[in-house]
Parts: structure tokens; sequence; C-alpha cells
């Protein structure tokens, strides 16, 4: 193995342990909201220091690599994808600490009823799935499931575009709860720009693998 | 009409078949970058542009070679108008044990110029053009060999510019260089390029990308890919070409 070849892959170990950490957040962010459980909320926000620290090391790593080994073609494609990857990774970790700080701040438990109204756990899952799956797809090279993300960020678009008619239902009829519910749907938002964040990985992941531009493309033909 | 065009060259050292096939194009006012590892044909290929290899004996050449649409190994074409036009320069520098002045105008001096005035200018516009000018402008009967590396390469170009050629042809010309005169002979390279067609043997991956144009990748005799020099050290199309810039080979 050549001295890029190990670089490479420390490169690719240390992303991974970003995006574990990443997902755990997201994990734990799931986990708060069926409970209200504010400690989890903590975890996830105490979380976040090591997420930014992997941030600033990935990136670093990325840079020494451009700086000393002048890397070409899929090499190359590679650390460019790692780079914005690292990027995607940090925000959706910033988005799993403001979920965090929605529950951490909540005077009371969200109603059970306005969760299954607007899907809101199965969006969580549908969003966590999509990180776990591009995360594979990463690690083992697979454009196949790296394309099939695109597809499942559908369902999140689905229910992020039925919220807003549901929480102002629920505000109308609930005008005690306004705060609760705009915390809700604040949610939705960030939970939708998970999806995104998971299929601009996943635009990444081809890009590196088949020098194939997926970005800007997608939302027009999945199938590409 | 290209500048350069080789249709199906092959070349024969005796025995060894040592291109295989060679078609490409290169256009005017470019600068082609071959690359491959030792052995593989490149230097064999550029050689055969000014006809260097007819020197060798027990060569064989089939295919043609194009030059403005004129085959150069056709009966009847003068060789020594054809190295007019396509000027070399070598790996090491190697100046005549002359003066700097003289260095530049021998070209001009075996093809028969006289006029002293004419000589000088060409001489001077020569050395300005390779940068050099200021570095020798106060020295120019002294002997080139008091020149460093750097300078001495740089007046090796000068010499070849003198004759007027419209195609230069390098072989490894930077890889006895250190990094400022190395430096210096690629930003040469690249402002030459407005008016003249170079194509440049390296070993240097980063030097191909950086001032050439196009790449073509050479293995074992065979072109294996011929790209925009972008597409090349990007995404290559052939696997091997991959493995060879990535430093994966063998």
């Amino acid at each position: 193995m050549s001295h890029l070849d190990i670089e490479l892959k420390q490169l690719k170990v240390a992303t991974i342990e970003l995006w574990n950490l990443v997902n755990t957040q997201l994990a734990k962010g799931y986990e708060s909201l069926i409970s209200m459980d504010k400690e989890i909320a903590l975890e996830i926000i105490s979380i976040e220091k090591r997420v930014n620290a992997y941030e600033i090391k990935v990136d670093r790593d990325c840079e020494n690599i451009f700086a000393l080994f002048n890397p070409v073609a899929v090499d190359l494609r590679f650390v460019l994808a790692v780079l914005k990857i690292n990027t995607n990774l940090e925000r959706t970790g910033d988005i799993a600490e403001g979920i965090a700080k929605f529950v951490k701040h909540a005077d009371a438990n969200f109603d059970k009823k306005l969760l299954e109204k607007t899907r809101v756990l199965e969006m969580f899952q549908a969003a966590q799935n999509m990180m776990d799956h591009v995360l594979e797809a990463f690690e083992k090279e697979d454009t196949h499931l790296a394309r099939k993300i695109f597809k499942e960020d559908d369902i999140l678009d689905q229910i992020n575009r039925g919220a807003t008619s549901i929480i102002a239902d629920y505000i109308r009829i609930n005008p005690d709860s306004i705060e609760q519910a705009l915390y809700l749907l604040s949610i939705i938002r960030k939970l939708e720009r998970v999806g995104d964040q998971a299929k601009n990985m996943a635009e990444e992941i081809v890009f590196y693998i088949e020098a194939k531009v997926l970005k800007h493309i997608s939302k027009l033909d999945s199938n590409i | 009409m290209h500048k350069i065009e080789s249709k199906n060259v092959n070349f024969h050292y005796g025995q060894t078949h040592a291109l295989k096939n060679i078609s490409i194009s290169i256009e005017q006012n470019t600068v082609t970058a071959l690359i491959g590892p030792s052995g593989c044909g490149k230097s064999t290929y550029l050689r055969l542009f000014n006809r260097m290899n007819d020197l060798i004996e027990n060569t064989r050449l089939e295919g043609q070679i194009l030059i403005d649409g004129v085959d150069i190994y056709a009966k009847g074409v003068n060789v020594d108008n054809l190295r007019k036009n396509v000027g070399m320069v070598f790996q090491k520098p190697n100046p005549f044990p002359k003066t700097i002045f003289e260095n530049v105008a021998y070209g001009l001096r075996v093809n028969g110029i006289t006029d002293k005035q004419l000589i000088e200018e060409r001489v001077i516009t020569s050395i300005q053009q390779v940068a050099l000018w200021d570095e020798v402008k106060d020295k120019l009967k002294k002997s080139a060999f008091e020149l460093s590396g750097g300078q001495q390469q740089r007046l090796c170009i000068a010499r070849a510019l003198a004759i007027q050629p419209s195609i230069i042809l390098m072989d490894e010309p930077t890889s006895a260089l250190d990094p400022i005169s190395t430096a210096k002979v690629e930003e040469l390279v690249y402002e030459l390029k407005d008016k003249y067609t170079i194509v440049i043997v390296t070993h240097n991956m980063q030097q191909a990308g950086r001032i050439s144009d196009s790449t073509a990748f050479f293995y074992m005799g065979e072109l294996i890919e011929h790209d925009n020099t972008k597409n090349i050290f990007t995404h290559p199309k052939e696997e091997r070409t991959q493995n060879y810039i990535t430093g994966r080979f063998g």
C-alpha cells in the first residue's frame, strides 16, 4: 500500500467516525423527541463539540493530502468529495443539535396526536435511514445504493409539504399550544434539510466513484 | 488541418516493435505532453517528428506523420528543412563550447545566414523570448558553460527558437533542473505556445498537468489514452491511465 493509499484510508476512517457520531446525534434526537428526555437532548448538544472537532480534523487532513500528495483522478475526486461530505455532516450535526434544543426548551411533552398527524416520527426514521444508507454506500463504494437515496427523499418532501396546513389547523383548534406546534414545524423543516444533506452526500459518492456530476439533475431525473 | 498528425504509426528497432499503431492529432499553438513509464515509446515517438530516429540503424517506420498536411517521411522531403521547422530541446542542457552569443547564432550560421545585423537581431530576440536577456546581456561573449544549468537550458531553447521553427519538441527539458529553473522553463513553455506548437515528454505528472493542453499516455508502445489534460488528470477514461497517474501501476 502506497503512502497516499494509507493517508486516503485514514481519511475515510475519520470521515466514517464523524458520520457515525452525526448518525448517533440523529438517533438520540429521535429518542428524545419520543420521550421528551432533556438529558438525551443535552447529550446531543455535547456531542456537537466532538463533531466540530472532527470536522476541523477532516478539513486539515484533506488540506495536507492536497499539499503533500497532489492527488489526481479518483484520488483527487475522493478528497474533494470528502471535503464536501465533511461540511454536509457538520451541518447535519447542527440540525440534530437544533432539534435537541427544541426538546430542551419545550415546556410540555409534544401532543402525541399532533406527532401522529404530522408523521414527524415517520419522517425522522426516514431521515435516519437515508443517513445510514448513504454511509453504507460510502463505506462500500456502492453507487447503486447511493442512487437509491434520491427516491427515499420523496417521503420527507411529502411530509414536509403537508405539515404547514396540519400545524395551522392544529393551532386554530389549540391556540394554547402555538409554541409547541411551531417547534414541531421547525423540526419538520430541519428533518427535510437532513434529507437534502444526505442527497448531497450521495451525489458526492457518485462523483468520486464514477466521475459523474449529478448535482441539480437528481431533482429532474432520479434514474440517472 | 492539424499541425501534426500521425496515422497508424508503427516503429521498429530491429525486432522490437517500439510503437504500435499510434494515431494522434495535435492542434496548432498547443502544448501536448507525452507521459508513460520508461521504455513505453514516448521519446521514440517524439523523435519521429523531426526524423531524429533516422540516425539510428536498423529501424523501420510504417504509417504516416504529417506536419502541416505534408508527410515528412515521403520521398524528396528535405530533412534539414524539416529540422529547421521542428526544433528540439533535450533532457540535459547541451550548449556548444562557444560563447553565449555564438550558441544562439550557430543554427543561423549553419543555415547559411551571413547578415551580421540579422544574426544579431535574431540572437537578441531569441534570448529575450526565453527571458534570459537581463541575465546574460553583459556577458554575451563569455562561454555558455559559465551559465547555471537552468540558464543553459533556456539558452538551448533560445538556440532552437533562433532558426524560427513552428514546432518545438522537448524531451524531459526540466529533469536536470532545480525547482526555480523548472518553474522558469514551464512559464516559458506556457508563453511560447502562442507562437509555437510544443510537444513535451515528461515524467513529472504535475508538470504535464500545469503546462499542457492535451496529454497522451503511452504504455508498452501503445497509446492508451489521449485527451484534454484536465480530463486525463480528473477523470481518465482508461483504468491503466488512472493507475499510472495515481502511482498504482504494476
